[in-house]
């Protein structure tokens, strides 16, 4: 549920988004850093790496890898060891990476890895869209998606606490739109070094790679015990449904900041129509919300921060008794004609007493500004359902038939 | 030398295992204060069947391409964490170090990571079932390279690895061989003193890939070097410091060759005894360059 927050204008800083991630990361004082560079991550490494050049990064080794695909493998060596480990990418980089990211998650290594989502080849495109991340969304890897800089610089000191939870012990990608947030000026609190050290515990694990108590780790496991390792892992997901709770509440009891734990709210209280969306056009949803509210317009925002684990209960409980729910998605899954948000929230409302019709809309893709008018025109669409039903299930938006 | 195997017995090699010999080596030279990293691969599969283990010594095995790069991370956060004095050690086979995994251990090499891989060149992909790797020699007879009507077996010469590590400024790379152990655990003892990035090639004739008898692997490793064809030397800093002579040894490479399933076709198929003639050449080449 949406809790208010009050920005300390003092604290204050106009920086870019990269820079508030790096610092972010700094804060979270990780021990092993290792990242190869890719548009449009690159700013989030460059000053990850002035700041190990200036010293200010103590006890940490950064490794200048030679691919992602290395990147994410010298992390599954260093957290094993029990270093905090940290990377970032985005789109060919984690697709590349995606053999590791089932590994990492199989082996219980919480790390932590910023995604500046960006679209996938071909044709190669560096601008965003969702396609890199909802792409790796069966690999064990909680994914969370940022609204704005200063979330994203929050949820990283969040994610490593999510993720490095005994409970939990699942790796953490936090999602931010390339160079929507990536590479934006905007005014924010920068994380406080004093609070995240009272916040996030320094990294212990139960179980490492040490001489003194030698353990095999990635054994492998035939088919009498593989099943049972697949189960772990997904009780471990359902497990950080209430951590991903839990921590933003704690957060924001210490940092007084709150955008929503697995998803958060605006205007739904008396909604008829909900928008469901992720990541940074957030922003442009509520200003075109609280436009139509003021031609008494019920529309309201079911921001989805969390797509993995997918929050369906806390869905549920906000879509229940609308009237009708439209969800935008910068993905498509090829051969469905929908994205993914769009078809997961369709799936968990069959087999329940919920009865609301669901349309979905793929957007945005390769960096296609997404106006104020094309949302306006979708909640126009989505009251016409509410009139006379669904038409058009998914469809493209902005479509130039022209081209095609 | 310590006189228990820190690779424990029970494990689910064949009987006259190359890996499980090289592994005993490898720690026997290491000491049990070291992380072993193994990419995937028999030694893998044989050594860690859940929730059974045999290595006494903590290990990690992440996948087939990246022991390089697992090996990286585990020698930064040791560095990070402040844990001075452990060791870190790759062990892989052929597929994994000189095809799949050579970009990963290409950049580990170049960034200079404190460690020692070993390479358990056994000439093939033996996991999969005897599939032609670039460390199948010329002329050997594979799944994937099977002697013909119209073929030889494998028709490239094996790729030169060692030559590849030295290439990048490794301190120390040493070829090795099953029936030297004792100069394979001073080899590797040598190499995890050594700062920086270190590499061991160990010739690792497989019972089952190559077709001999279980009890011969060792006396197929010695005729190797005893040909010429597998010669044992050490590279410091560039440069050769030291070569194993065969002197009056030596054999010609017929020795070596018949005495392998993998290589029968050379001594029944028309045309053989000009393919065993260019394995000569390659023998004879090696004995003149390194001075054997």
């Amino acid at each position: 549920m949406a809790r208010e927050t009050k920005m300390d204008k003092q604290k204050m800083v106009v920086v870019e988004g990269s820079y508030a991630v790096a610092n972010a990361v700094r804060v979270c004082k990780p021990n092993v850093i290792s990242a190869y560079p890719i548009t449009p991550q690159t700013h989030i490494v460059e000053e990850l790496s002035k700041f190990m050049a200036d010293g200010e990064i103590p006890n940490c080794e950064y490794i200048n890898v030679e691919s992602e695909f290395s990147a994410l493998s010298a992390l599954v060596g260093s957290s094993a060891v029990g270093a905090r480990s940290y990377s970032a990418t985005t789109s060919q980089g984690l697709e590349l990476m995606h053999e590791v990211l089932f590994n990492v998650a199989g082996m219980r290594l919480p790390i932590v890895m910023t995604v500046a989502n960006r679209a996938v080849s071909a044709p190669i495109n560096i601008w965003n869209d969702h396609q890199d991340s909802i792409s790796q969304r069966d690999t064990g890897w909680i994914q969370l998606y940022a609204e704005n800089i200063q979330e994203v610089s929050d949820m990283t000191a969040q994610a490593f606490k999510i993720s490095e939870d005994r409970d939990v012990m699942m790796p953490c990608m936090t999602c931010m739109d390339g160079f929507i947030l990536s590479h934006v000026y905007e005014p924010l609190v920068l994380l406080e070094q004093e609070i995240t050290d009272e916040f996030l515990p320094p990294f212990r694990p139960e179980r490492i790679l040490d001489s003194k108590n030698p353990l095999t780790f990635g054994a492998f496991a035939d088919p009498n015990i593989y099943t049972e390792f697949r189960y772990q892992q997904e009780r471990a997901m359902q497990n950080a449904l209430k951590k991903i709770e839990d921590t933003a509440n704690e957060f924001y009891d210490m940092y007084g900041r709150h955008f929503g734990g697995l998803i958060d709210e605006y205007r739904t209280e008396d909604a008829d129509i909900i928008i469901m969306a992720m990541g940074s056009i957030i922003g442009t949803i509520k200003d075109v919300i609280d436009r139509l509210r003021e031609r008494n317009v019920k529309v309201g925002l079911l921001k989805v921060r969390a797509f993995r684990p997918f929050p369906a209960e806390a869905i549920m409980n906000v879509i229940r008794d609308v009237k009708v729910v439209v969800v935008l998605d910068k993905n498509i899954s090829l051969g469905m004609n929908a994205g993914a948000l769009f078809i997961e929230t369709k799936s968990v409302l069959y087999n329940t007493d919920i009865d609301v019709p669901v349309i979905g809309y793929m957007m945005g893709q390769g960096g296609r500004d997404v106006p104020m008018s094309t949302i306006e025109k979708i909640i126009s669409d989505a009251e016409e359902v509410m009139r006379s039903g669904i038409k058009i299930e998914s469809q493209f938006t902005d479509l130039k038939e022209e081209l095609v | 030398m310590k006189s228990i195997s820190l690779l424990a017995p029970g494990h689910r090699g064949c009987a006259g295992c190359c890996d499980a010999m090289a592994a005993k080596f490898t720690l026997m030279g290491a000491g049990e204060d070291c992380i072993v990293v193994s990419p995937t691969g028999c030694l893998e599969v044989m050594t860690t069947p859940y929730p059974e283990t045999s290595w006494d010594v903590p290990w990690i095995h992440s996948l087939f391409e990246n022991a390089g790069a697992v090996a990286s991370g585990i020698e930064a956060a040791l560095k990070a964490l402040g844990k001075q004095g452990t060791k870190v050690i790759a062990m892989g086979g052929d597929g994994a170090t000189m095809d799949i995994g050579l970009q990963a251990l290409s950049g580990a090499f170049e960034r200079g990571h404190n460690f020692t891989y070993v390479c358990i060149d056994n000439e093939a992909y033996m996991n999969t079932g005897v599939q032609r790797s670039a460390g199948t020699p010329y002329g050997a007879s594979t799944t994937t390279s099977p002697a013909g009507k119209v073929s030889f077996g494998n028709p490239r010469l094996k790729k030169n690895m060692p030559a590849i590590m030295v290439a990048h400024g490794s301190p120390y790379v040493a070829t090795t061989s099953l029936a030297y152990p004792k100069d394979m655990i001073a080899k590797v003892k040598k190499a995890t003193e050594i700062e920086g990035p270190t590499y061991i090639h160990c010739h690792a004739p497989c019972t089952t890939g190559w077709g001999f008898d279980t009890s011969k692997t060792v006396e197929v490793a010695r005729m190797a070097v005893q040909t010429g064809l597998w010669p044992l030397y050490e590279v410091e800093d560039g440069k050769v410091t030291k070569v194993r002579k065969i002197g009056a040894n030596k054999k010609p490479v017929e020795e070596y060759l018949k005495m392998q399933r993998r290589f029968k076709h050379l001594f029944t198929m028309e045309g053989g005894a000009d393919e065993i003639a260019k394995i000569q050449a390659m023998a004879d080449k090696n004995i003149e360059e390194f001075g054997l």
